[in-house]
């Protein structure tokens, strides 16, 4: 196949892979939407334990109904579809270029690896910490996150740059991606927790659960600990991408290790915010709550990095790859 | 429903039982002492260190948004001519280089001085807790947040044994049994702990950290950094004088430069030629010779980028090229009075470049002293649109067709009184624009090998050849192993720190009335997002004898 070939074919696996992520995004929203049928009376006769027990085994009133198993069977099988298509996409991507290359040089191509992240994580992770709550929730990110990828930051295959051309490229920017794709899911994960906290502190002692999402979801204490080993997971990748691998790639290409380039500084903000999580979450005080806010801010500074640093500061970051090397040849 | 999603084990000891104390809101009105102590205390505190940590993020903004002098000192330049109200207080808040300044090195200052006094005591704590026992089996195993029972036929003395063995196995430190009669010897059970190696972990991250601050500071106060734009075929000895651009730490010796020299034999790249990255340049590399001291063997190899020269501890970094044409300005006699080649300096990715040649000694029709000046544009591709909003410009980045374009200026060039200007660019405050009879401006328009003489009997310009230059970037960081060291190492611990899991079991075997055993199992994790369920289910799968689920219980 000619490079060309391969770049229809990537082009061609995302619009594939995007259609299967929205079936699996339906089947989910139809496995949330079956569970919801089963009557309030079935449970409560089914749990006549004290308050505490009511509550805990209501959370999940059908979750082995058959046809709720069924509609999460058939997301479950339809985003291993997904991700073997957006896999193929990925790889076609790098395939595209010529000479051929790691499929990372620009936005676009960051993207579209990031979400195939995101999946393979969900995807991993899904039996160990039963993460069938968290299904709606990647599909529908992944699903929306491509879209936006395809229709804004979509460019052409093209070759990658001098400075881009050393294996820490390979290092740093797999590693930057795969802590991102882990803090999105701890992202959500702090999400779910906040909206459940707000949802529970304010719905009437003694009010009937109801069969909702929220009502479906683990309990806090489960959220925060999934949001807190994902962020575990992603934090050293995240020191060893912005803080290792990073300089030690700049020291090379650039001849200065870290420069205080606009994304260098937001990515050791990243990396402070993060680390004050890990703290809040040892911390009375700040533990829950606060901590899950911290999380978010932390994902926003990330995202504001990866976009908000190309689009505002353009012009000043080493790290947009509109400008060529010559830029720095001005400032002579 | 799956017993892993309803426990909660999150009791997180790590932080509040080794750090010091919740201190008191209020200062205690005492004496300067106590005080002091209750400073520290506040200082030391997780919630100082966590406002602190913000305090660095948050202050850490700025330096993206305002053009740094550490940077881009150009575009600090530029925009401070753009506000010049406001370039004062942003001079005072020292915004032009957040990193250096006083308010960001007293957060970073103050977030190390509460990690050293947080991890000192922690350390003395975790000294004397690597040696202790694990503790005293609590007497209700089942207030614990994660415990399980069952009953067996086998003994009490059995299932212990069973239990050590299997705990042992798992890398658990075990109590020994002691003569104190209160003690466990007597009492029927077993307590186990591990995951020592969890703090550990996290006391190397936060002193690696330190030791990152240290190589860094190294680099800053003793390290330097320059540029030199050198021509191809030119050299460059690394001495003071020879930079375009410096900048060293304030105990950085000149004398301590090494006294090596570059020359730049050749240099080669391509443009691409065709596709959409038509006119991108790629592979540039630079043949050089280098002598790491006037009196060493030169040696030649190849520079790139990505590929730098390091002679002894100083590295030598290909960063950027550009077109240097040859101009000659001769005298009306035919005398050469400026001649080599000439670096203009890239705009853009197109290589449309600006120059200027300064000719401070040449000779005027009646003999006299005359200084004259040109300024103008290259393009390496030349064409010329005519008509509204043309002009010329340049097609390709390679010289397919280079042409220089300037105007000529005569006059005072301002380079005798010694004050210091730019080599880039023409100081016009006491220079004319040459003009033609028609008092029109004088352009010089030349393709290569072309000459145009300058009115008024001044003599003329040649455009004779064309050679390239490079951009070349000189460091000395003292201290950046130490920093990637220290890095490596603090990642390590902070894997540590975040994956062992230091948990304790305990389990209690004892006779129930019907002659059988009622063995009690319960764990507490004491990192922040464990979940002992697994490792409970196990133990009982293992202790009793006949397989059986365990009875679970909520606290």
């Amino acid at each position: 196949m000619t490079h060309e070939q391969f770049e229809v074919l990537s082009n061609q696996a995302v619009a594939a892979c995007a259609v299967v992520y929205f079936l699996a995004f339906l089947a989910h929203m139809a496995q949330w939407a079956v569970g919801r049928r089963v009557s309030v009376e079935e449970r409560t006769l089914a749990t006549a334990g004290g308050p505490e027990t009511t509550e805990q085994v209501a959370a999940y009133p059908d979750d082995d109904a058959e046809p709720v198993m069924r509609a999460r069977r058939i997301g479950v099988a339809l985003t291993v579809v997904a991700a073997a298509a957006h896999l193929l996409a990925v790889v076609a991507r790098g395939l595209a270029a010529d000479p051929e290359r790691v499929p990372w040089g620009n936005m676009y191509e960051f993207t579209l690896t990031g979400t195939l992240v995101v999946t393979v994580l969900y995807l991993v992770l899904y039996r160990r910490y039963r993460l069938g709550w968290l299904s709606p929730v990647v599909t529908g990110f992944v699903l929306v996150t491509l879209m936006i990828d395809v229709l804004a930051l979509y460019e052409p295959v093209v070759p990658l740059q001098d400075s881009l051309q050393s294996p820490w490229l390979v290092i740093h920017v797999i590693a930057a991606i795969i802590a991102t794709g882990a803090f999105t899911i701890g992202g959500m994960c702090s999400l779910l927790y906040l909206v459940k906290e707000r949802w529970e502190s304010r719905r009437p002692a003694g009010a009937p659960l109801g069969g909702g999402y929220l009502a479906r979801l683990p309990s806090l204490a489960v959220l925060d600990r999934v949001a807190y080993r994902t962020h575990a997971f992603g934090f050293p990748i995240w020191t060893f991408a912005a803080l290792i691998t990073g300089p030690i790639w700049a020291h090379y290409a650039w001849g200065r290790a870290w420069g205080w380039d606009p994304k260098e500084v937001w990515a050791f903000i990243t990396w402070v915010v993060y680390a004050a999580y890990l703290h809040a979450r040892a911390t009375s005080g700040w533990k829950g709550r606060s901590a899950a806010l911290i999380a978010l801010v932390g994902l926003a500074t990330l995202w504001f990095n990866f976009i908000g640093i190309n689009f505002f500061f353009g012009s000043g970051s080493q790290h947009s790859y509109a400008l060529e090397l010559v830029a720095s040849v001005t400032t002579v | 429903m799956p017993p892993d999603t309803r426990l909660d084990t999150d009791l997180d000891h790590r932080a509040s039982s080794s750090a010091p104390a919740p201190p008191p809101s209020e200062p205690p009105s005492l004496a300067p002492r106590e005080l002091a102590r209750w400073a520290w205390r506040q200082l030391t505190s997780m919630r100082t260190a966590l406002l602190l940590l913000f305090l660095l993020a948050l202050a850490a903004v700025p330096g993206s948004v305002v053009p740094q002098e550490g940077v881009d000192s150009t575009r600090v330049a530029q925009w401070q001519a753009d506000h010049p109200r406001l370039t004062p207080v942003y001079e005072w808040l020292g915004l032009f280089s957040v990193y250096d300044s006083v308010w960001f090195s007293a957060i970073y200052m103050l977030l190390m001085v509460s990690l050293v006094g947080c991890i000192v005591p922690r350390t003395r704590v975790y000294w004397r807790g690597l040696r202790a026992q694990p503790p005293r089996t609590p007497r209700r195993l089942d207030r614990l947040p994660a415990h399980r029972s069952f009953t067996t036929d086998a003994a009490p003395e059995e299932v212990l044994g069973l239990a050590r063995e299997r705990l042992r196995a798992r890398r658990y430190r075990l109590r020994r049994p002691t003569d104190d009669a209160s003690d466990e010897a007597g009492d029927g059970s077993v307590s186990a702990e591990r995951g020592y190696l969890r703090e550990a972990g996290n006391l190397v991250f936060h002193l690696a950290i330190i030791v990152v601050l240290v190589g860094v500071a190294m680099g800053s106060l003793w390290g330097f950094r320059g540029s030199v734009v050198v021509v191809t075929g030119d050299g460059f000895a690394n001495t003071l004088t020879r930079y375009d651009e410096f900048s060293a730490g304030p105990f950085f010796d000149p004398d301590d430069l090494e006294p090596f020299d570059v020359t730049i034999d050749d240099f080669d790249l391509t443009f691409i030629e065709e596709g959409r990255q038509r006119g991108m340049a790629s592979q540039f590399r630079a043949d050089v010779t280098y002598r790491s001291s006037p009196d060493a063997e030169p040696e030649q190899r190849e520079l790139a980028v990505n590929h730098p020269l390091s002679v002894d501890d100083t590295d030598v970094f290909l960063i950027g090229h550009g077109y240097a044409p040859q101009i000659t300005v001769r005298n009306d006699d035919g005398s050469v009075a400026y001649s080599g080649p000439t670096v203009f300096l890239p705009e853009d990715t197109t290589f449309r470049s600006f120059g200027v040649v300064r000719v401070p000694d040449a000779t005027g029709a009646d003999g006299e002293r005359q200084q004259i000046g040109l300024e103008g544009e290259f393009y390496p591709t030349y064409f010329f649109i005519r008509g509204e909003g043309g002009g010329p410009g340049t097609a390709f980045p390679d010289a397919r067709n280079p042409v220089v374009s300037m105007l000529a200026y005569g006059g005072d060039l301002g380079m005798d009184d010694g004050s210091p200007q730019s080599v880039y660019l023409l100081d016009k405050d006491a220079l004319e624009p040459l003009t033609d009879d028609e008092g029109k401006p004088v352009r010089v328009d030349l393709a290569l090998g072309q000459t145009v003489d300058l009115p008024d009997g001044l003599g003329s310009v040649s455009f004779d050849g064309l050679s390239r230059f490079v951009k070349l970037d000189v460091a000395e960081r003292p201290g950046q192993g130490l920093a990637l060291a220290g890095l490596v190492v603090a990642l390590l611990g902070l894997l540590g720190s975040l994956y062992v899991r230091p948990r304790r079991l305990w389990v209690r075997a004892e006779r129930t009335d019907d002659g059988r055993t009622l063995v009690s199992v319960a764990g507490l994790d004491r990192s922040s997002g464990g979940d002992l369920s697994g490792e409970l289910d196990d133990l009982v799968t293992r202790l009793s004898p006949t397989p059986q689920t365990p009875q679970e219980q909520t606290p």
